[in-house]
């Protein structure tokens, strides 16, 4: 089926600016479903609130948009309630890691089978610009116009330390990569972290002098590599891409470890 | 890779970004005076597809024959 | 506790709110420990599982109603509970339910506040934040109840609005009512009606529209993971559930969203009257303080007092018609509840002689008596302290 088949064709074209990341992520994510051979009815996609929580309107499955920070709570009802689904969280830096900080280390922690998709833009895009949780060291925003103080995370150290059985890397420039280790992710029965580097062209690309969407994208070919790859002896600063975790575990149930 | 299938562009999704543009290995494709990717040179595109897995307004897509 | 007869039962309050949950088909529990509710998660824990149903300990109160939210979307009957703060952290996803129209049932176990107030302490200082504690405007379905038979039957009925209006329904109790015990007959099954969700007829690939609603005003819902997929969302929304700034439908959904419970108020109203048919003074009260006004009103009519009480059992949607009714040639009306005044002031809002309407209160912790509730209507009938 072409990607368009799984979308809501009235609310297209989307919300998102010309040259955002997002869109990539959300026919990535699409591809990989298609890949999988899930029907309709059996995914059900749950965001929080942010520009990439908007995908969630757009996507022919069981949807559900709900508060900020809280998608991944809502979504351990989901599945805890009907573990036959498949559910699937996209997420975005901000709503992931600041707000929702707590529900990502305990979703981590609980191993539970759920997918989060994190489109990192190091960015809040919906209000206008400000500094997230992933905005590194010293660059701007609207909120940090002489460059941020705060360290930014490591999302794959994080969701390691947490507990996530499942943990990749990968950037909307690595279409192909990407589709792979959603799919991958997807399969994987377990709490399953896919941070996507995506870029945000109209706040965060325009306050750092990034250039626009593709220039964006060349930095993202540009400065990561495939992880153990001997370009980092060279350049340690290239951000690592792959999977890094990818642990088979008995499948977590509230009912816990049951007397035989 | 075989030369069969189309490029098609949705105009309507299309906003112009260019990242099909920048990113196609042989430059196939052009932004038209309308800020539009075409699909301005069908011999040199070889249809690997990666202007349509890159296309972030789902604009894109390789229809095959 | 068993006694004899195996349906007549010794139980604290926390246990008769978990076993009114379950004998109206609660299915899924979500929660997070905070005095005075946490025997419900502790019973629950056990109970639940030996029934089929999942109970699972989350991360804060906010994850807790979140999580029953998404799991009532799957079509299963869900609870949370809590106390003081953790009500306070629920109150924005209290604002999803509503707007989403998502059966679900919250149990506010009150105890002392503000913030960590008195935790072991009990007050009824919650009831205006159960009506207006989430933002935006809204109408919400309160209960509560004095003894734990009422508890038990509350809960029920609380799941049963849930399912019957599609909205969250705040089981309101206190430190008292929870923690005492007390004798609570269950009933055998199918003696109290049990609501069962509403779910759509519409056949697959025919167009099902999750908040159109039918001519009786209900909305049949479909279960995520069935054969009609929609979205749910916090932002106003169509009749598809997809967002929408349109201001006629903004305006259409606010609008339903009040009147479906506040146009039914006098059919939500739970209440009950003691000695009201030839009372001269009128007590008002619900939850544990009601036990004292029942014991003071029982008091003084020993001594030929005209006393009387109405006992409210359903908080919010405020039965105004009920309490004005009631309230008609009374000398005094006297409110009894643990908080400055939150229910007093509903009352002289809709009686019709509201110089005749007085608080007799506490809010220090301790449990209001017969005797405080006597020493405010001997001060306001001129007889001195």
């Amino acid at each position: 089926m072409p990607v368009k088949d799984y979308l809501r064709l009235r609310f297209l074209p989307h919300i998102w600016c010309p040259g955002c990341g997002h869109g990539i992520v959300m026919s990535g994510m699409i591809r990989a479903i298609e890949e999988i051979g899930l029907e309709k009815n059996e995914v059900v996609v749950v965001s929080g609130i942010g520009c990439s929580s908007r995908m969630a309107g757009y996507l022919d499955f069981h949807t559900m948009h709900t508060l900020h920070g809280r998608a991944l709570a809502f979504a351990t009802g989901v599945k805890l309630g009907r573990p036959d689904l498949t559910v699937i969280v996209p997420m975005g830096d901000g709503d992931a890691l600041a707000i929702g900080g707590n529900h990502f280390i305990h979703a981590a922690r609980r191993d539970i089978d759920l997918t989060a998709v994190i489109m990192n833009n190091r960015i809040y895009g919906m209000t206008g610009g400000q500094g997230s949780p992933m905005t590194p060291q010293g660059m701007r925003s609207t909120t940090a116009p002489r460059g941020i103080a705060d360290a930014a995370f490591d999302l794959v150290e994080l969701a390691k330390g947490a507990g996530a059985s499942f943990v990749a890397r990968t950037t909307t420039f690595h279409a192909t990569e990407l589709t792979r280790m959603i799919e991958k992710a997807i399969r994987h029965k377990g709490f399953s972290v896919v941070e996507v580097m995506s870029q945000c062209p109209t706040y965060y690309g325009r306050q750092n002098r990034l250039g626009n969407g593709v220039e964006m994208m060349k930095g993202f070919r540009d400065n990561t590599t495939s992880i153990g790859s001997k370009k980092r002896e060279a350049r340690p600063d290239l951000i690592e891409r792959g999977i890094f975790v990818d642990e088979d575990r008995p499948v977590y149930s509230p009912e816990g470890l049951k007397a035989d | 890779m075989d030369k069969e299938g189309k490029v098609v562009i949705n105009r309507e999704w299309c906003k112009g970004c260019g990242i099909c543009v920048a990113f196609c290995p042989e430059e196939a494709l052009i932004l038209d005076p309308e800020e539009k990717a075409y699909w301005a040179h069908p011999e040199k595109c070889k249809r690997c597809g990666l202007c349509e897995l890159r296309c972030p307004d789902i604009a894109i897509e390789l229809v095959q024959k | 506790m068993t006694s004899e007869r195996p349906n007549m039962r010794f139980i604290q309050g926390n246990e008769a709110i978990a076993e009114g949950a379950l004998y109206a088909g609660l299915q899924f529990y979500a929660g997070y420990p905070i005095t005075p509710s946490t025997e419900i998660a502790e019973i629950l824990s056990r109970r639940l599982p030996e029934m089929g149903g999942t109970f699972i300990q989350m991360e804060d109160e906010i994850a807790s109603l979140c999580t029953i939210i998404g799991a009532s979307l799957t079509g299963l009957k869900v609870m949370t509970a809590t106390s003081g703060p953790g009500f306070s952290l629920m109150q924005e996803a209290i604002g999803y339910a509503v707007m989403a129209e998502v059966p679900s049932v919250i149990v506010n176990v009150q105890r002392g506040g503000p913030s960590t107030g008195l935790p072991t302490a009990v007050a009824q200082g919650d009831v205006n934040q159960a009506r207006w504690g989430t933002h935006g405007d809204h109408a919400i379905v309160t209960l509560t109840a004095s003894n734990l038979q009422d508890v038990f039957l509350m809960t029920v009925a609380g799941f049963n609005m849930a399912e019957a209006f599609r909205t969250p329904v705040i089981l309101l109790f206190d430190e008292v009512v929870a923690h005492m015990r007390e004798k609570v007959v269950v009933p055998g099954p199918g003696e109290i009606e049990i609501f069962e969700r509403l779910r759509t007829s519409v056949p697959e690939g025919t167009n099902y529209h999750p908040y159109l609603r039918r001519e009786d005003g209900r909305l049949p819902m479909s279960d995520f993971g069935g054969v009609h997929r929609y979205n749910v969302t916090g932002l106003v929304h169509d009749m598809w559930g997809f967002p929408s700034t349109d201001s006629t439908i903004a305006y259409d959904l606010l609008h339903h969203l009040v009147d479906k419970l506040e146009n039914r108020a006098d059919s939500i109203a739970r209440y009950k009257e003691y000695f009201t048919d030839d009372a001269r003074v009128l007590l008002i009260s619900y939850g544990s303080s009601a036990r004292s006004a029942l014991q003071m009103v029982v008091d003084r009519r020993k001594k030929g007092g005209k006393l009387g009480l109405l006992e409210l059992q359903s908080l919010w949607p405020f039965p105004a018609e009920t309490v004005r009714e009631k309230c008609e040639g009374r000398t005094h009306i006297l409110v009894v509840e643990m908080n400055m005044g939150q229910i007093c002031h509903e009352v002289k809002k809709v009686v019709s002689r509201p110089e005749r309407v007085f608080l007799a209160n506490r809010f220090d912790g301790i449990f209001i008596s017969p005797g405080d509730i006597l020493r405010v209507l001997n001060m306001v009938q001129g007889k001195g302290v």
